[in-house]
């Protein structure tokens, strides 16, 4: 066992109100320079949708992260390293700006400076690349709210595996958001698809930066990861990418997007992991497993053993601390609400999320579908909005169980408080048809529902 | 074995490790690495900065969010949110953090290119000025002489929005400024000067500073929250109050939380959190949203109404709870409640009706009836003890509030009498039919008979309040005449659930079922069933009955005035905490009284000529039993009796200059109200809104701040331009004709175009008003100034503070104004001097003007051919003395009056003599001058520490004292409930959020650290409504109110703006030639901006579409042929949109959203029908006004600022939209 630390993030989705303040307090604060106009370290996109860059996970087309060859050795997608070099000055597997977008600004200076003329001034949009006026056809966000929308929606890669469940009309419409930022994975297919090895986890923390000096430019990064979420500056020539604000994490502050997070939906911690284990977790054979796979390289930060074996490997008693304190791993594992998004990727990513509740189906509620009724709370979750299969080809390659499993428990909290909110008495059954206590079931209130800031961080 | 992919990639893997620096992984994973970090350098250089600065947004939104503002090398770099609020229990989610997108993009604005750094004028207007006043010698003369020759006023106005301008020096500037003031005082009156600016709490001292100037020259302020349309004129109605809402934090305490054309996630974003949270303790969440909003995503149910039929469905719940809660089965906790905290047990008179052969309801029974004697006795309402029969008069109603007797009487004690609810008590009891309208039929407007149980009281004949509900609702009980449905699934009458399933599309099962869950929620917790209700549901033309409907379901269950329950209103208008401070800054009422405060749509619906577009009869909204009050009428006409019985407030008022008039009153040797009632009655003096196309009556001078009228709020901004403005415009509507126009409003035969001889704006970027300006000036931002911000979203009061000093020649608005104040002073002093000014004041809520109609009859002078009296059926003439070379001194000192007369907020005064010698020594005194020895206000500071120390909210001792006031009018106590020894400075606000402590200035009480919501002094104190009852209003009785068929609530669908305009139906092509298809128009608020702030933000436009758009859904956008991402141009009578289409399926058919004040600087190209710049949302909108929006002088119903007056709705409109050229021209 090599116990190693790693900073790792849980977002719930279901307190998600897609607002954006995390990508625009992220954005002011990191990228909004020369270069890396285009470049937001955190987004969020609304789903069904294509995401940015659009179609980012349909990995056929990108070929980022990891797959199995066939002795079932973990091979980058986009093929090894020998392969890499011999395609190094010519690299076909990377979005272009207009998957991104394009960035543009406008003639605002017209407001001012138009002379005596025959129409109202107007700052027309000018390309931020080119300099020339430009038609704006996509942006960091296109299809913001859109819940699909019939042109768009056929292209989100994740909707096309489940497309025989769902259904773009008024009445059956849906969406939910997804913010997303570095994943800060225990297997960076980044950090693997890098030249120049200029790509590092940070052994007291985790956190997968890019050594500004060291990168050359040659982007095999952006083809690497799945998530598309290392960028290139085109003013400097080097990667970026999300540092998980480590000047800030450094003295105790969360990230910015944690902090500035007005859904508070954010929480960060400490996660302990065993380093020798994730290759072999990430080597499972069926994308399924790999959800559980990921979860067993965990190590409990109160099991005595893991303790000794961290601090012989220099893990400080206040990390210890965090550890078991962290909410991340309450989130995963006591509670067992948190899922990995996209565990199919191989690169074993540590910023989880809870899925989403969303509302019953009119046509279904007749039927006696109650969300917060406890009688029929489970027979609801499969007639919620949003399709638990969609949900399951993000967070459990697939897998409906695990999500039901967690939307259950959802579920099952609002029917345990209600009670208690009303006065009444509670009623240990609902918690334990989910397989918790009615304490746990209120430990996880506090966390989910008061979410008091020195707990979330 | 697991490894890497194999073994030639191993190798150079290996091959690698002993080349760079750091730890690789013994399975060649990955790299690790410790130290040696100076490649991070990048990153902690960026994050690295000099000092972090408290502010805040002054945007009209409800935030009042603390931001932390971030400042390197003197230059703002970003913001983030404050987490430091004080704690809210630990029982709930805490406030931290409070922000949005929009907010954390502000600091964009502060270098941007948008930014106006330097005051700008129009360079026609300049240059004319110049040549003038060099020639002449003298400002005044040199813009009389420019304002009056028709060829120069015609250069300058017709270039307005069209470029050229020109950069001037502040001096140049503030002298035009001051010069153009002068002029029109001079010339035709104060009352001509007018200003806008909205919602003060969103930076009070930069509303102030501007406010205080425009009212101490005797301009007129206008109003916002009712121009807005976010004043639920229900409220009033209703509680006999503005509005008064439940704080974020409270949404918690609900069980059920209805979201009711509100959009949580989008318009209230820092609050959201609340109600995503309290689901997980067990709240259930309904969303009822004509689209799939945001909020739907967070919904255990989802009700999806066709736009504007929300008080359809309302109806119908409310249908179900009365026949299931109280009629079925009576809950004792409601029963109890609605007993005592509402009108349902009181008598009404009935009277017959010879048309209908029926009864209808009329008025409430009074001690008048009773045979009392006295002025009050027609405003002591009455009610039937249950046990005894007898009639009752119970303390608590109008006539107790201001009479000698009443005190200690105006108080909600029922002492031991049992309010009967009903007169159906089971022993044959005699019953009538009356008839109730109906709106609901297409063509022609119905009538229902219902019977109600009645009595004889005092030789009259009546029934309760709560009979009549029954009636309307059409809950059937035994043995009562007339039609009654025969059950929920009985559609042929209103107001079943199956009804209301062909009016609004809503299952008629889940309208039951829902209004089935709130009310027994409500029984179960008791009363914490929540509604939110939006701009969805407001800001129709008939919005006030929606919200009656509403309102009729959180009453009914015992919800209002209980932590948890009743109604949340978040549209506009978050609440001043410190409002009685902020109003004697305001409205300079430290130095003299009353200022001039004007209904803003009746303002803009004048002066923009929208009046001569109104091509129906006022009639047509009329009851089919209404009495024709109305009819052949037009709106103006109505209007202008508003304003002849003292109702409304009416200023340019006279049509001649109150200055002169005031002279001529004083040479009659009469009083001046006297004076000036005869010479109105005898038609020698008119009002100005009798002829408000007369150059006599225009406003001459408007300044606009902290706003962006032309960009936002201006509903009919093709009017404005065209007529306001004299600009060019995209208008195509036509005037009315002949048998269309009024009687009583002079009609000239050519429309003006260019009133206004200056629009200022102030601002810190460039908007749609500026780029109509005649004159810009450069405006601090937020975090370049010192001011206080609070909202009824959370208890708080904090600052704002300067990140860094205005750059380039940016000022703040209390700067500006001052800098105004003092080049008025200068010019004013010997152009003006000392004058009286006559000043023509409304009848007024909360004083006993209130007692001026009894009964709600109107007897309208002229028509009875009477002289009126000033105060009683005429507005009151009040002369006031203007130093007019004195102004800036006074701007910049706190007055003497308040020693005098104190302070008064909501009829109770305080006595501010302690705070006013305490601000003294605080801010300094004055040295010399007319303001000698008076508290400093020199600095933007000292009226931050003026406002605080003023209000009861924020200096504890005078909650106090105004509870003891109160508790002499009651007769009960309030002891305990204000924190006497809270005092809260402006340093106090500067270094965390202060929790405020509760005043009666509020009717919520935060005493204990308990969550603020509305009405809970009133519940558990038994403080009476400010109502005619006392209690909360299910019936109003006035005059206007039954010729409109609203005395109860009642569904009135959306205007037809087919047969009131001749529009095209929906669904139908766009006619007139146009292809295309007609919609539903509507203007919710926008993810990607605050009104117009931000979105000409590039972060927020790169998020979104980057321009302006419009929403439609697929079924639509094939039939007009349009795909996703096209340009279309929406048409309609009032004007052209050019915007891109957003197709999308969470759209209903039938309905389009352009997303609010998406204005026309950012990316807007030349339509191709009308050839000129496309519009802004509101080019398609225009005002109409409801009639009864006027009524005053009764009661609730009379006017206060941005309490009571016509809405500026905008959502019954259509347009029809087409695809244009895809090759658009700028």
């Amino acid at each position: 066992m090599r116990v190693m630390a790693q900073l790792a993030m849980v977002m719930n989705l279901d307190k998600c109100i897609g607002c954006h303040t995390c990508s625009v307090t992220c954005k002011q604060a990191w990228t909004n320079r020369a270069g890396t106009e285009y470049v937001w370290f955190n987004n969020v996109e609304t789903r069904p949708g294509q995401g940015y860059p659009r179609t980012y996970q349909d990995q056929e087309k990108w070929k980022g992260g990891w797959e199995l060859n066939a002795r079932g050795r973990l091979k980058l997608k986009a093929g090894g390293r020998l392969k890499k070099l011999f395609s190094i000055f010519a690299n076909p597997l990377m979005p272009s700006i207009q998957d991104y977008y394009e960035p543009w600004t406008y003639d605002y200076d017209r407001l001012f400076s138009a002379p005596m003329q025959a129409d109202t001034p107007v700052a027309r949009p000018r390309s931020l690349i080119t300099g020339e006026p430009t038609k704006i056809s996509w942006s960091a966000n296109w299809d913001d709210n859109l819940a699909g929308g019939p042109e768009l929606a056929p292209s989100d890669p994740v909707l096309r595996k489940v497309s025989d469940q769902v259904k773009l009309d008024f009445e059956n419409a849906f969406m939910f958001y997804l913010p997303r930022i570095c994943e800060h994975c225990l297997n960076p297919s980044c950090a693997s698809s890098c030249p120049s090895g200029a790509i590092y986890k940070r052994s007291e923390d985790g956190i997968v930066l890019v050594d500004q000096d060291r990168c050359r430019g040659w982007r095999m990064c952006v083809t690497g990861c799945p998530y598309k979420k290392v960028y290139f500056n085109h003013r400097t020539g080097k990667a970026e990418k999300c540092t998980f604000c480590f000047p800030r994490v450094e003295v105790g502050l969360p990230t910015v997007c944690s902090e500035t997070c007005v859904g508070r939906l954010r929480y960060i911690g400490i996660i302990l992991y065993d380093a020798d284990r994730v290759t072999e977790a990430a080597s499972v054979a069926d994308d399924k497993a790999l959800f559980e796979a990921q979860k067993s390289v965990m190590l409990d930060p109160h099991d005595p053993a893991v303790i000794s074996a961290a601090r012989a490997a220099g893990i400080p008693e206040d990390w210890l601390e965090a550890a078991r304190r962290s909410p991340i791993h309450k989130l995963i594992f006591e509670y067992g609400v948190a899922l990995p998004l996209h565990p199919e990727y191989r690169t074993m990513p540590m910023v989880w999320y809870i899925p989403p509740l969303s509302p019953v189906v009119d046509v279904l509620s007749g039927t006696g579908h109650d969300g917060e009724d406890a009688g029929n709370l489970f027979g609801a979750i499969d007639a919620l909005r949003i399709p638990v299969g969609y949900l399951a080809e993000l967070f459990t390659a697939g897998d409906p169980e695990p999500v039901r499993a967690v939307l259950r428990r959802l579920a099952a909290m609002r029917s345990y408080m209600r009670r208690l909110n009303l006065g009444q008495e509670a009623d240990e059954s609902i918690a334990a048809a989910v397989g918790m206590t009615g304490q746990g079931v209120e430990d996880m209130h506090r966390l989910l529902a008061l979410a008091p800031y020195a707990e979330r961080y | 074995m697991a490894g890497m992919d194999g073994p030639v990639d191993d190798a150079l893997l290996r091959l690698g490790r002993h080349l760079r620096a750091g730890t690789v992984s013994d399975d060649l994973r990955t790299l690790h690495q410790i130290g040696g970090r100076q490649a991070d350098a990048f990153y902690r250089d960026r994050w690295s900065h000099d000092k972090v600065v408290r502010s805040t947004h002054g945007v009209n939104c409800t935030g009042s969010c603390s931001w932390k503002v971030y400042v390197k090398d003197g230059i703002i770099t970003w913001e983030s949110q404050q987490t430091d609020y004080p704690s809210v229990g630990g029982d709930r989610p805490e406030y931290e953090p409070r922000g949005c997108p929009r907010g954390a993009a502000f600091s964009w604005y502060t270098y941007s290119p948008t930014r106006v750094r330097f005051p700008y004028a129009r360079g026609v207007l300049v240059e004319m000025y110049r040549e003038a006043k060099a020639r002449l010698g003298d400002p005044v003369a040199a813009w009389a002489e420019v304002t009056a020759d028709p060829d120069k006023r015609r250069r300058y106005q017709s270039a307005r929005g069209k470029g050229g301008l020109v950069r001037v020096t502040w001096d140049e500037a503030t002298e035009m400024i001051a010069a153009a003031h002068v002029h029109t005082i001079k010339a035709y009156g104060p009352d001509r000067v007018a200003g806008f600016s909205p919602i003060p709490a969103m930076s009070m001292v930069s509303h102030a500073s501007g406010a205080r100037f425009v009212s101490l020259v005797g301009g007129t302020m206008l109003s916002f929250y009712d121009w807005y349309a976010d004043l639920p004129v229900a409220s009033p109605q209703v509680f006999g109050d503005q509005t008064d809402v439940p704080e974020s934090a409270d949404w918690w305490d609900a069980a059920y939380l209805m979201l009711w054309g509100s959009n949580v996630p989008v318009t209230r974003t820092p609050d959201a959190h609340y109600m995503t949270e309290a689901r997980y303790r067990g709240q259930k969440v309904v969303v009822v949203t004509p689209d799939y909003s945001d909020a739907t995503k967070f919904a255990d149910e989802w009700l999806a109404p066709h736009p504007g039929t929300d008080g359809a469905l309302a109806m119908a719940m409310g249908h179900v709870i009365l026949k299931e809660f109280f009629v079925d089965r009576q809950v004792p906790y409601f029963v109890d409640y609605v007993k005592r905290h509402s009108d349902l047990p009181f008598l009404v008179r009935l009277r017959e009706h010879p048309e209908s052969g029926a009864y209808v309801p009329d008025k409430f029974l009074t001690a008048a009836d009773l045979g009392e004697e006295g002025q009050e006795a027609a405003f002591k309402t009455v009610l039937l003890d249950a046990v005894t029969g007898e009639p009752v008069v119970p303390n608590g109603s109008l006539g107790f509030r201001y009479s000698e007797e009443g005190q200690g009487r105006w108080n909600l004690d029922l002492g031991g009498v049992d309010p009967a609810l009903t007169l159906n008590d089971g022993e044959g009891r005699p019953a009538v039919a009356v008839a109730l309208p109906r709106f609901d039929q297409g063509g022609g407007d119905g009538v229902a008979l219902r019977g109600v149980p009645v009595r004889q009281v005092a030789g009259c004949l009546v029934t309760t309040v709560f009979d009549l509900m029954l009636a309307q609702y059409g809950v059937g009980r035994e043995d009562l005449p007339g039609r009654w449905p025969s059950s929920y699934d009985d559609g042929s009458a209103p107001y079943t659930p199956a009804w209301q399933e062909a009016v609004t599309g809503v299952p008629a099962a889940k309208a039951v079922k829902i209004a089935r869950e709130f009310a027994r929620n409500a029984e179960e917790s008791g009363g914490r069933s929540m509604i939110i209700m939006g701009a969805g549901t407001n800001h129709w033309f008939h919005s006030d009955t929606i919200y009656r409907s509403f309102l009729a379901l959180t009453t009914l269950t015992g919800c209002q005035g209980v932590n948890g329950g009743g109604w949340a209103h978040y549209v506009g208008q978050e609440k001043c905490r410190p409002v009685t401070g902020w109003a004697q800054m305001a409205f300079g009422l430290d130095w003299s009284r009353p200022p001039r405060q004007m209904i803003g749509t009746a303002f803009w619906y004048l002066h923009t000529d929208q009046w001569r577009y109104d091509t129906y009869d006022a009639g047509a909204v009329s009851s089919p039993l209404g009495g024709g009050a109305f009819a052949g009428k037009a709106a103006a006409d109505l209007l202008s009796a508003s304003a002849r019985m003292g109702w409304m407030p009416s200023y340019p008022t006279f049509d001649r200059n109150p200055l002169e008039l005031a002279e001529e009153a004083a040479a009659s040797g009469q009083e001046a109200g006297p004076y000036i009632a005869s010479q109105v009655a005898s038609g020698e003096l008119g009002f100005a809104c009798e002829d408000p196309d007369a150059p006599a009556n225009w406003p001459r001078v408007l300044t606009v701040w902290r706003a962006n009228l032309l960009g936002s709020s201006a509903k009919g901004n093709e009017y404005f331009l065209r007529h306001l403005l004299g600009a060019d415009s995209s208008l195509r509507a036509t005037e009315a004709a002949p048998e269309h126009r009024p009687d009583d409003v002079r009609w000239r035969q050519d429309a003006p175009q260019g009133k206004l001889d200056l629009l200022l704006s102030l601002d810190f970027r460039m908007t749609s008003t500026t780029l109509f300006s005649d004159i810009v000036l450069p405006a601090a931002t937020w975090y370049e100034k010192h001011d206080l911000s609070s909202t009824d979203m959370h208890p708080f009061v904090h600052a704002f503070s300067p990140a860094i000093d205005p750059p380039w020649q940016t000022r703040t608005d209390f700067a500006a104004f001052t800098a105004i104040a003092r080049a008025f002073s200068t010019l004013a002093a010997t152009h003006l001097g000392v004058r009286k000014d006559l000043v023509a004041v409304p009848l007024l809520h909360d004083t006993p003007d209130e007692l001026a109609t009894p009964g709600g009859v109107v007897r309208d002078w002229r028509a009875e051919g009477r002289t009126p009296v000033p105060g009683r059926d005429f507005p009151k003439i009040v002369t006031v003395e203007r130093d007019y070379g004195a102004v800036a001194q006074k701007m910049a000192a706190l007055g003497p009056l308040l020693d005098r007369l104190g302070t008064t907020t909501k009829g109770l005064t305080y006595d501010v003599s302690g705070e006013i010698g305490r601000l003294g020594r605080l801010n300094g005194t004055v040295r010399g001058g007319v303001a000698d020895g008076r508290p400093s206000l020199a600095r933007d500071v000292d009226m931050c520490e003026t406002i605080l120390a003023l209000s009861g909210t924020t200096n504890g001792h005078l909650a106090a004292q105004g509870f003891a006031t109160l508790g002499r009018r009651t007769g009960t106590s309030f002891d305990g409930l204000a924190d006497e020894h809270k005092q809260i400075t402006f340093a106090d606000t500067q270094a965390r959020p202060v929790p405020v402590t509760t005043s009666p200035e509020w009717s919520g009480s935060e005493t204990g650290g308990r969550r603020y919501s509305a009405f809970t002094i009133n519940v558990e104190h038994r403080k009476p409504w400010h109502t005619l009852t006392g209690r909360q209003h299910f019936f109003l009785d006035h005059d206007w109110i039954h010729e409109v068929g609203e005395a109860l609530p009642v569904y009135r669908p959306p205007l037809n703006m087919t047969a009131l305009f001749g529009e095209p139906g929906i669904g139908e092509s766009g006619g007139q030639g146009l292809d295309g298809i007609t919609v539903r128009y509507l203007t919710p608020h926008s993810k990607w901006s605050i009104h117009s702030e931000y979105q000409d933000n590039l972060l927020m436009l790169t998020l979104s579409r980057g321009g302006p758009n419009i929403w439609m859904s697929p079924a639509d956008a094939a039939r007009a042929g349009i795909r996703d991402n096209d340009w279309v141009e929406a048409v309609n009578r009032n004007g052209v949109v050019v915007a891109r289409a957003i197709v999308s399926h969470r759209m209903p058919a039938g309905t389009v959203y352009m997303y609010h004040a998406q204005e026309r600087v950012v990316d807007v190209p030349k339509s191709e029908i009308s050839g000129k710049r496309g519009g802004i949302h509101n080019s398609l909108t225009r005002l109409m006004i409801k009639p009864t929006h006027l009524i005053g002088g009764y009661a609730q119903l009379s006017f206060a600022f941005n309490y009571l007056g016509p809405t500026g709705n905008q959502r019954d409109e259509v347009t029809v939209i087409r695809r244009r050229n895809q090759e658009v021209d700028y």
